[in-house]
């Protein structure tokens, strides 16, 4: 993290750097989603969502990696784990549910991709597939665009430790190392590639180590805590829009749930790991934090959670009552039509 | 008028193109020294900084060129062989073709991806590849095989105003074999639409690329023998023009269909799929594919690459014996 000056602005709390309407933001952001996430993981259960996959244990840095860009001007190019981080874009409670429920109004696929397949070309959030890694070289590619026409934006492209091994994580870095294109690489090293451990991808232990070898910079961030995140992301960023160049931030984290509500972890995570980091889980370790400093009262952040467990329902109740598409919808729209661009 | 080459057509049209709008830009292997084929030859020259050398790394080239269309730009990217584009499949099937599918079209790519393709340069089994069968099967690219200098001109220029992934298609052993004239703009053209260029009452080739000249060839011999073709430049394969396919397969009842790639699961095999269901009661014989073996590529001997390769000869011989079916 870069350093933070011991005589803060007004309204910045000196130890977060950070205004309490940001913060209160990160909370109700990272709280928003996990209550999102489970109860996505009920519909799921209930036969409502045919399936879901999460991003429980890796709000703190989807989210303070969103706030820490432009939202309007900067571009993210997600993965499918990063409801936190398209919530801060711009993304509603109740368009979450539609993309869940693939209801014919979701705004990211229309019921066409599984759900978490994130994509709004309005609020700069670029689709994406299931395939990994190929999105590494679409955000390259949006930020020499950029490049050509001397548009000062980010560009932030995530995706999990794992996508790091295909080939065009190896692409992606070369190029924007080599035109120094503004764009940030964020790994979420969440621990886990479906069963696999770290160790079998990859024999260095950092991500982060392998920046040097395409002659970008990197460094490993702590991404349980959302304001060391939104720190390091911001710093990098700024550098970025000034033309130095892309870097690679891996954020470790934990994926705190299966890979998906078709997994079962139990077969393969040991349950003394699982205890230890859920007790790291982000979303508290950041309460007991703020309520520590004083920040917040223990009743100010239990409003926060009621506001988001109201949210969350009448986004349920209102998603589920949406129209399904129709057997036809899907057809239209294999083309673009010139009228249309 | 001027007569150009296909190169010539290509370059010209490019350069034009770029002239008018700045958005587009060229991104390739070698493409800032003109390429190995010297299609960009001078363009980085007039347009500094629009034509953009790139790693050896095909999935870059297309990947990077999906994000700059979806920003707003108008990437045309080269691949140097046809056949080293598969290294980039991922990212145009699994991606660009789907990218307006999957949003219902809030996002598109006006993107062009160019390639050489084909054989008769004794480019053995990775410089002679033909691509069009795997990348015709994947609704949302269109994928265009153009056989003139004109068609060369005005399909690239639809490519480019194209608002959906185009694949362009550049036959190699073509680029300074074949002439034409070739007067003014490029003209307006609709990607999607075949030609019937020669029309005959006894047999219905249909071609594209380098076949196509040799199966005009072939008609003109036959011409001399009684035998009158009808010869339907293909043009496109995504979208693939249903209507004049059946037309010319309905003026004559003999259809014969020629592509250098191999035989099974070519794209002969749709061709001839869509006239025996749609024009059956039309045929007078079965619908015939003159083909490459099924062999994994094309050997690089030119004994073994003339084998390989249909031509004029073999071309006129595979309708003497439909006509006489």
């Amino acid at each position: 993290m870069s350093s933070v000056s011991a005589e803060s602005p007004a309204g910045l709390i000196p130890e977060y750097h950070l205004t309490r309407e940001r913060l209160e933001a990160m909370y109700a952001t990272m709280v928003l989603a996990r209550k999102l996430e489970e109860r996505m993981l009920t519909l799921q259960r209930q036969g409502q969502a045919p399936f879901i996959i999460a991003g429980v244990g890796q709000e703190a840095a989807q989210v303070g990696a969103g706030m820490a860009l432009q939202v309007g001007t900067d571009y993210i190019a997600p993965y499918y784990r990063d409801l936190a981080m398209n919530l801060v874009f711009g993304m509603t409670a109740r368009e979450a549910m539609l993309n869940c429920l693939a209801k014919i109004d979701d705004p990211n696929s229309f019921g066409r991709q599984m759900p978490a397949h994130w994509g709004h070309r309005a609020r700069h959030v670029v689709t994406q597939s299931s395939v990994v890694a190929t999105q590494l070289l679409h955000a390259a590619g949006i930020a020499l665009g950029a490049k050509l026409r001397n548009d000062p934006i980010v560009v932030l492209t995530s995706c999990g430790e794992g996508s790091t091994s295909r080939g065009d994580f190896h692409e992606a870095m070369n190029f924007a190392a080599i035109h120094k294109l503004p764009v940030i690489f964020f790994i979420e090293n969440n621990g886990y590639a479906i069963t696999e451990k770290t160790e079998k991808a990859m024999a260095t232990e950092h991500v982060a180590d392998r920046a040097a070898g395409y002659g970008l910079r990197g460094q490993v961030v702590d991404g349980m805590d959302v304001v060391a995140v939104y720190h390091t992301v911001k710093a990098v960023a700024d550098q970025a829009r000034r033309g130095h160049g892309p870097y690679l931030i891996e954020a470790k984290c934990y994926r705190l749930w299966p890979h998906s509500s078709d997994d079962d972890d139990t077969r393969y995570r040991p349950k003394a790991e699982l205890e230890e980091w859920t007790r790291k889980d982000p979303i508290t370790v950041f309460r007991d934090r703020l309520i520590e400093d004083g920040v917040f009262s223990e009743e100010e952040l239990d409003a926060i959670d009621s506001k988001a467990t109201e949210d969350v329902r009448d986004a349920t109740q209102w998603a589920l009552a949406q129209p399904d598409p129709k057997p036809e919808d899907a057809l239209g729209f294999v083309f673009k039509e010139a009228g249309d661009a | 008028m001027p007569e150009m080459t296909v190169i010539e057509a290509i370059r010209s049209t490019l350069a034009e193109e770029m002239a008018r709008d700045d958005r587009i830009f060229i991104m390739g292997e070698d493409v800032e020294a003109g390429g190995v084929f010297r299609v960009t030859d001078g363009l980085s020259k007039q347009f500094p900084g629009r034509i953009i050398d790139s790693p050896l790394a095909e999935s870059s080239i297309i990947g990077l060129s999906i994000g700059a269309a979806h920003y707003g730009m108008r990437p045309i990217a080269e691949i140097q062989f046809a056949d080293f584009i598969h290294a980039g499949f991922d990212q145009l099937c699994s991606e660009a073709s789907r990218w307006s599918y999957r949003t219902r079209g809030d996002s598109y790519l006006p993107m062009v991806v160019r390639t050489p393709w084909g054989g008769g340069v004794h480019g053995g089994q990775h410089h002679s590849q033909s691509i069009e069968a795997y990348y015709g099967h994947i609704p949302g690219i269109k994928v265009v095989v153009p056989s003139f200098p004109a068609d060369y001109r005005s399909l690239l220029r639809a490519a480019i105003a194209d608002p959906n992934p185009v694949l362009f298609l550049e036959h190699k052993r073509t680029y300074r074999l074949v002439r034409q004239e070739v007067e003014g703009a490029a003209a307006e053209q609709v990607i999607g639409k075949s030609r019937i260029t020669r029309r005959g009452d006894d047999v219905t080739v249909i071609a594209w690329g380098l076949m196509l000249h040799e199966t005009l060839a072939a008609a003109k011999t036959l011409a001399g023998e009684g035998i009158e073709c009808t010869v339907v430049d293909l043009l496109s394969v995504q979208p693939l023009d249903r209507e004049t396919i059946l037309e010319a397969a309905r003026m004559t009842g003999k259809v014969l269909v020629v592509h250098e790639d191999t035989l099974t699961g070519g794209f002969g095999a749709e061709i001839a799929a869509l006239i025996g269901e749609h024009a059956f009661e039309h045929l007078d014989g079965p619908v015939r594919r003159l083909a490459g073996p099924d062999i994994p590529s094309m050997p690089y001997h030119h004994a073994m690459e003339d084998f390989f390769m249909p031509d004029a000869k073999k071309i006129a011989a595979a309708i003497r014996d439909l006509a006489a079916y």
